[in-house]
C-alpha cells in the first residue's frame, strides 16, 4: 500500500480577517487529508477567530514579528508534529490553493526538496507594478547566477517543502521579515534540490503589499545584502553527499 | 590647551564616571552596558589631565589641536557604543523571536488536551 504522506498547510497571516477564511476553505476544498495551521503574527483583527472558524488550527504569536518569521514558526510546528511535507502560502489570498497539488507533485516526482511556486513560469495570470517587477527580475538573475540554474521568481511565498528541507529551515537564523533569494541561496548551499513550477497568482487586493513605497528600497539593499554575506560565510553544514 | 578647557574636561569626564557609577549601583544600569561608557569617561579624563599623551596623541593623528583629539575621541567612542549597542538589539532581536515561535507552538500544545482529551490516545504507550 502506497502511503500518503502527512503534509501540513503553513498559512503566515497578519490582519487578513477578510481573505483567511476563504483561503482556508479553498486549501480543504482541494487537497483532501491536510492539516492547516494559520500563524497568527499579532494581528490586529479578528484573524484568529476567523481561521478557528474555518477549522484551522491556529497559533499565536504576541507579538508581530514579520511575515519570515511567522512561516519559520510553522516549520518548527511540523517539524514538532512530524509532517514529512509543508506547503506554505499566504493568506492575503494571492496563492490560489488550485496550484497545490502541481507543487506537490513536483516535489515528489522530481525529487527536489524545495518547490517554488512562480508567478512568471507560463502564463498564468498577473504582471505587478513595473518597479516591482525590475526588483523580483533582479533577484530572479541574481538567484538563478548563484544556483546556475533557472530560477523566475525567488520572491515567491507560495512554496513546498520536504521533512529535510524544513528541519533545516527551522533551524538557521531564518529571516524575519522578507524570504527571499537569501533562503533559496542559502538551502541551494545547504544541498538542497530547488525546483520551480507555475502557479496562479491572484493580485494582492488588500493594498498593503510586502513591497510598496519606501520598503522597497530597504528591501532590496537588506536582501542583496544578506545574499552577499551567505556567500561569504562557510557553508552550511547540512551539506549531502553530491 | 587652555587651563580653562583642561578643568572644563576634567569636571566633565569625572561628572561623566560618578552618573554611570552611581546608575550601576542602583542597578538602573547593567555592568556589561557600563563598561563602554566607562571607558569613554576614563580615556576623556586621562587625555585631559595628561597632556604629553594628548599631544603626542594629536601629532600622530594628525589633528591640528589638541581640543580636536579629545572631541575625536569622544565621538568615536559614541560610535562604538552605537555600534554595541546595535549588536545588543540584534540579539535581542533574535531571542524575541526564538521566545514568541516557541510560546505559540508551546500554546497550542497546552491547547489541545483541553479540548479533545481522549483516554486511550496516549501515545506514550502506557
Amino acid at each position: 500500500m502506497n502511503k500518503k504522506p502527512r503534509v501540513l498547510v503553513i498559512i503566515p497571516a497578519y490582519d487578513e480577517e477578510k481573505s483567511i477564511g476563504r483561503v482556508i476553505k479553498e486549501v480543504q476544498e482541494n487537497v483532501s487529508g491536510v492539516d492547516v495551521v494559520v500563524i497568527d503574527d499579532g494581528s490586529r483583527d479578528g484573524t484568529v477567530k476567523v481561521a478557528r472558524e474555518a477549522g484551522a488550527k491556529v497559533l499565536c504569536h504576541p507579538v508581530n514579528l514579520g511575515p519570515g518569521a511567522a512561516t519559520q514558526t510553522g516549520y518548527k510546528y511540523a517539524l514538532r508534529h512530524s509532517y514529512e511535507l509543508v506547503v506554505q502560502l499566504d493568506g492575503d489570498g494571492q496563492h490560489d490553493p488550485r496550484s497545490i497539488r502541481d507543487l506537490l507533485n513536483v516535489l515528489e516526482n522530481e525529487s527536489c526538496d524545495l518547490v517554488i511556486g512562480s508567478r512568471f513560469l507560463g502564463d498564468k495570470g498577473y504582471e505587478p507594478y513595473w518597479i516591482r517587477k525590475i526588483g523580483m527580475s533582479f533577484f530572479a538573475a541574481l538567484t538563478s547566477f548563484i544556483l546556475r540554474q533557472k530560477i523566475t521568481d525567488s520572491t515567491s511565498g507560495f512554496r513546498v517543502l520536504n521533512r529535510k528541507a524544513v528541519d533545516f529551515l527551522a533551524n538557521i537564523d531564518y529571516p524575519s521579515d522578507y524570504q527571499d533569494a537569501d533562503v533559496i541561496t542559502l538551502a541551494h548551499f545547504a544541498g538542497f534540490r530547488i525546483g520551480e513550477v507555475p502557479v496562479i497568482m491572484h493580485e494582492d487586493t488588500s493594498g498593503k503589499s510586502l513591497l510598496g513605497g519606501a520598503r522597497f528600497i530597504y528591501y532590496g539593499f537588506k536582501v542583496l545584502l544578506s545574499v552577499i554575506v551567505t556567500l561569504l560565510r562557510k557553508k552550511p553544514s547540512r551539506e549531502r553527499g553530491k | 590647551m587652555l587651563f580653562r578647557q583642561k578643568v572644563f574636561t576634567i569636571i566633565l569626564s569625572i561628572g561623566l564616571i560618578i552618573v554611570i557609577f552611581e546608575l550601576v549601583r542602583g542597578r538602573k544600569l547593567r555592568e556589561e552596558y557600563a563598561w563602554l561608557w566607562m571607558l569613554t569617561g576614563v580615556v576623556v579624563f586621562l587625555l585631559a589631565i595628561w597632556r604629553d599623551l594628548l599631544v603626542s596623541i594629536t601629532r600622530w593623528i594628525g589633528a591640528e589641536l589638541p581640543a580636536n583629539t579629545i572631541f575625536f575621541f569622544g565621538v568615536f567612542f559614541l560610535i562604538l557604543i552605537n555600534l554595541y549597542f546595535s549588536v545588543k538589539i540584534s540579539t535581542l532581536t533574535d531571542q524575541i523571536k526564538k521566545l514568541t515561535q516557541r510560546q505559540a507552538i508551546l500554546e497550542s500544545l497546552v491547547e489541545k488536551p483541553i479540548r479533545g482529551i481522549k483516554k486511550g490516545n496516549n501515545r506514550s504507550g502506557k
